[in-house]
């Protein structure tokens, strides 16, 4: 089916204007300004205005501007190619730019939340299509045809019958002097070109031959290097500072204590590094706070789970009749610990304050909120501060808090020079943000028929809200249903974790599931399926998950892994919807010398359209072995407030030795696309742990599953 | 400081750095040779791997006053047009993700192949094990050395 999109005179704006590179005709991709001051901007400020739009060059180079922050999740890839599908421009011909922040322009300039696409996948294609018809429109006033006989493909708008074709770039003058139609035409999915191809990454030359596309690779000419010595502990703080030793090394120019917070800036990254070491600081605990040890936090959650005054998420039917009558009750408990974001590239950013505004440079997931913060501590109009964005050494949510930001304009602003700051990953890894710490406790009330008439989940968690996600399945499926939840505040800092609360949560349900289906004598493709059934016919209140298309992954997966018809191999079952998108996994696991491995991930996804196959496939499986590593390995245990683990050598990660074989497949349905680079996580933990009790008769309640048997090492 | 003389990507250049510092911060703050990445800072990452006379090392455990008159091979300077078969098959392939981890993996597979022209799967993954991909790109550029491996050949 087509769709016709009416064009907002102040969503799109077009420009001609002649300049150093010629000739440009731009659309505002997400322009969301009254038409009058932004045009007064544009003819001012060309060049800098030139990112925010769609241009095409005489030379017929088309550039496309992609706001949100690149970190690996191929945005820059993808947006782009929303554009050219719908442009019909020559991939080959298409140059994508990093967009600095700009409010003004762009909407959700942010990445996180795999909300980019869904946000601004019409947005884009209206872009590319607008563009598109003038250009046609200017070919046929040019042949004197009518525009319905020409065709475009390639850059190029050809006319059939008399055989003549013109370039994109021929055409962009008269194109730009006309007038912006008032509406379009968008392509019918079926018939789309580039998207859904497997189209490389755009940086992929600039990445394999070492140009510095990162934050830390950031140099600006009399630039400073600087860290900070922060307290090793949560719950601690400054008692006194000597700084003198430091002073004294070389290379050092200044020791500026701040906050809680001691800087080291000199001339090299090796000087600072080396002068923090002589730091001598001594800490005592913040008054009223406790600095916790992981071996506090057993009886912590213990405690909450027994806490009468927790608040209630989501509430149907009568629970405690349920349970009364139950003539089986299960009752589990599953926990995690803390685990660090450790993206590869280490937290940095340069920052220059200055008397006439700021400048800010880096790696970051919100640059928005991030210059907010900026403005707010130096009491500097947003209006004289400027982001941007370098690429993404990874973020996996910990780039969403901009701490590392504001330090670097603090301490700028404190030497009145521009600085790069940079983080170890000692910094890092003890810096916190961390995915929390949470434990669940999930019941299920099974009657005498063998239904599941009751549902009880309590989540627990050390500074993460609401640790519950009460509308997901089997939410809507149960008729007796509590969900609530009890959260601890603590010094320790926690933040966003790829698919946050998800990650966890999928994991510890999934293995639940697992085990529900098992006491009621059912395969657990067929209880979900039953549940789901339930849940179309006689829902128990509210249904926030598209039935059919949970419906539509658990079968695909279940044929696709041979679920059950693998003699020889254990295999665990999940599927989990998040983010808008439902994804089903099956894992197979075999035993090899006496303990269970882990073979294969056979994934199916329905995130609707697929942009990019190549792409996708790459976040699915990332996802993937990023959920399998974590699981498996991943913890962050802490004595007095202190981070034990500081580094790589001790803090384990998946590695290339080993991995699993994943094998992805989409779901094709012409839906409006939705975000990739979480869903594929969630899944995987409790698909693993299903498949290693398929193995061994164990179930594993705690994660990192190295730790549990049947996995734990005995030497 | 003492001034050293470092044969880097076939060029002598002087610094003038503390004796300690270690080779991957000569590289990025003194040379500007920024592809050189910093993931750890004490061998276990792999992001900072460059060649010492043909020998995948962590350039963030050694010191420049051990360099001496060593050759170092970055990643700017494996090719001159970009173009090594690993860097061809990192396209084809389609391998990066964020993509930090990168120039680490192709400088370790570099020298790997160089000793190993015909590497079994195995032998692949035994060899870029000490490297870290935090996206856990991995079936990729496990799949892109083997690619690599054959236009070698
Ligand atoms: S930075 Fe050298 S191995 Fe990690
Ligand atoms: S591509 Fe991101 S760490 Fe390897």
């Amino acid at each position: 089916m087509e769709h016709t999109i009416h064009n907002e005179r102040r969503d799109f704006l077009k420009k001609v204007s002649l300049s150093g590179g010629g000739l440009l005709l731009g659309f505002t991709l997400f322009e969301d300004l009254m038409a009058g001051p932004v045009q007064g901007q544009l003819v001012e400020g060309l060049k800098h205005d030139f990112n925010s739009y769609l241009s095409i060059a005489p030379d017929g180079t088309v550039t496309i501007a992609s706001p949100n922050p690149e970190l690996g999740q191929n945005i820059k890839t993808s947006f782009a190619m929303i554009v050219a599908e719908e442009l019909d421009a020559d991939w080959n011909k298409v140059v994508v730019v990093q967009a600095p922040l700009d409010t003004n322009r762009f909407e959700r300039q942010l990445t996180g939340g795999s909300g980019a696409v869904p946000h601004s996948w019409k947005r884009l294609r209206n872009a590319g299509a607008t563009a598109r018809l003038m250009l046609v429109t200017a070919a046929a006033s040019r042949w004197r045809v009518s525009p319905a006989e020409c065709t475009a493909s390639e850059g190029m708008v050809m006319h059939e019958a008399s055989g003549k074709k013109a370039s994109y770039g021929e055409l962009v003058m008269d194109a730009a002097k006309l007038p912006v139609p008032p509406e379009v035409k968008l392509k019918d999915h079926k018939s789309f070109k580039l998207i859904g191809k497997p189209i490389r990454n755009v940086e992929n030359k600039n990445i394999v031959t070492g140009k510095g596309l990162f934050g830390l690779d950031f140099y600006r000419e009399g630039m400073m290097y600087a860290v900070i010595q922060r307290p090793p502990a949560f719950g601690t703080q400054i008692k006194s500072v000597n700084d003198k030793a430091a002073k004294a090394m070389p290379g050092v120019t200044n020791v500026v204590t701040f906050k809680n917070n001691v800087a080291v800036v000199g001339t090299s990254t090796w000087a600072v590094l080396k002068a923090r070491k002589a730091l001598d600081i001594s800490y005592e605990p913040i008054p009223g706070k406790m600095p916790e040890s992981s071996t506090d936090h057993d009886a912590l959650f213990t405690s909450m789970m027994n806490r009468t005054d927790a608040k209630v998420n989501r509430k149907e039917g009568d629970v405690e009749a349920a349970f009364s009558k139950a003539a089986k009750v299960i009752k589990r408990e599953f926990e995690c610990p803390f685990i660090p974001h450790n993206p590869i590239e280490p937290m940095n950013f340069f920052a220059d304050v200055r008397p006439d505004g700021v400048e800010l440079v880096g790696p970051t997931q919100t640059p928005g909120s991030a210059r907010k913060a900026v403005s707010d501590l130096l009491k500097i109009p947003e209006s004289k501060i400027t982001v941007d964005i370098t690429r993404l050494g990874g973020g996996f949510g910990r780039r969403l808090k901009f701490d590392y930001v504001v330090e670097a304009a603090e301490v700028s602003s404190i030497i009145k020079k521009p600085v790069k700051l940079i983080w170890t990953r000692e910094d890092d890894m003890g810096g916190g943000s961390y995915r929390p710490a949470v434990r669940y406790r999930f019941e299920a009330a099974i009657d005498a028929q063998g239904n599941l008439t009751g549902y009880k989940l309590r989540g627990v968690g050390i500074n993460v809200g609401n640790s519950t996600r009460e509308n997901n399945f089997p939410s809507g499926s149960i008729d007796n249903l509590l969900i609530d939840s009890v959260d601890h505040s603590s010094p320790i800092t926690t933040g966003a974790w790829r698919a946050p609360v998800t990650n966890f949560l999928a994991c510890a349900e999934q293995s639940f599931l697992d085990e529900v289906a098992e006491a009621m004598g059912k395969d657990p493709v067929q209880l979900r399926l039953e549940l789901l059934q339930k849940a179309r016919t006689a829902p128990a209140g509210p249904v926030r998950y598209d039935i059919d298309r949970m419906e539509n992954v658990i079968k695909t997966v279940a044929e696709k892994s041979q679920w059950g018809k693998k003699p020889g191999v254990a295999q665990g079952f999940s599927v989990y919807f998040s983010h808008a998108s439902y994804v089903g996994q099956v894992c197979d696991v075999v035993m090899e010398a006496g303990k269970p491995v882990v073979k294969k991930i056979t994934a199916v996804s329905d995130c609707g359209i697929v942009i990019n196959s190549s792409g996708a496939q790459q976040q699915v499986m990332g996802g993937i072995l990023d959920g399998f590593g974590h699981a498996m390995y991943g913890k962050l245990s802490f004595t007095n407030g202190e981070p034990e683990q500081k580094n790589f050598n001790v803090y384990r990660h998946v590695r290339m030795k080993g991995i699993p074989e994943v094998d992805t497949s989409f779901v094709d349905n012409g839906k409006d696309p939705t975000g990739l680079g979480e869903p594929a996580l969630p899944p995987t933990g409790g698909a693993v742990a299903n498949a290693i009790y398929k193995a061994t008769g164990k179930r594993i309640y705690k994660q990192p599953f190295i730790e549990q048997d049947p996995l734990k090492e005995t030497e | 400081m003492p001034v050293y003389t470092l044969n880097v990507n076939g060029k002598s250049l002087k610094v003038d750095v503390a004796a300690d510092t270690p080779l991957l911060w000569v590289l990025r703050d003194n040379l500007r040779l920024v592809g050189t990445k910093f993931g750890c800072g004490i061998g276990s990452c792999g992001a900072c791997t460059i060649h010492l006379n043909g020998n995948a090392t962590r350039a963030c455990l050694l010191p420049v006053s051990s360099v001496g008159t060593s050759k170092v091979t970055t990643i700017e300077g494996l090719t001159e047009k970009g173009d090594h078969p690993l860097q061809q098959a990192w396209d084809e392939v389609d391998v990066p993700q964020c993509g930090y981890c990168q120039a680490g993996q192709i400088m370790t597979a570099a020298a790997f192949l160089k000793k190993t022209p015909n590497p079994t799967l195995e032998q692949v993954e035994t060899a870029m094990n000490g490297n870290l991909c935090r996206c856990a790109a991995y079936h990729r550029i496990r799949e892109a050395v083997l690619v690599a491996s054959k236009k070698t050949k």
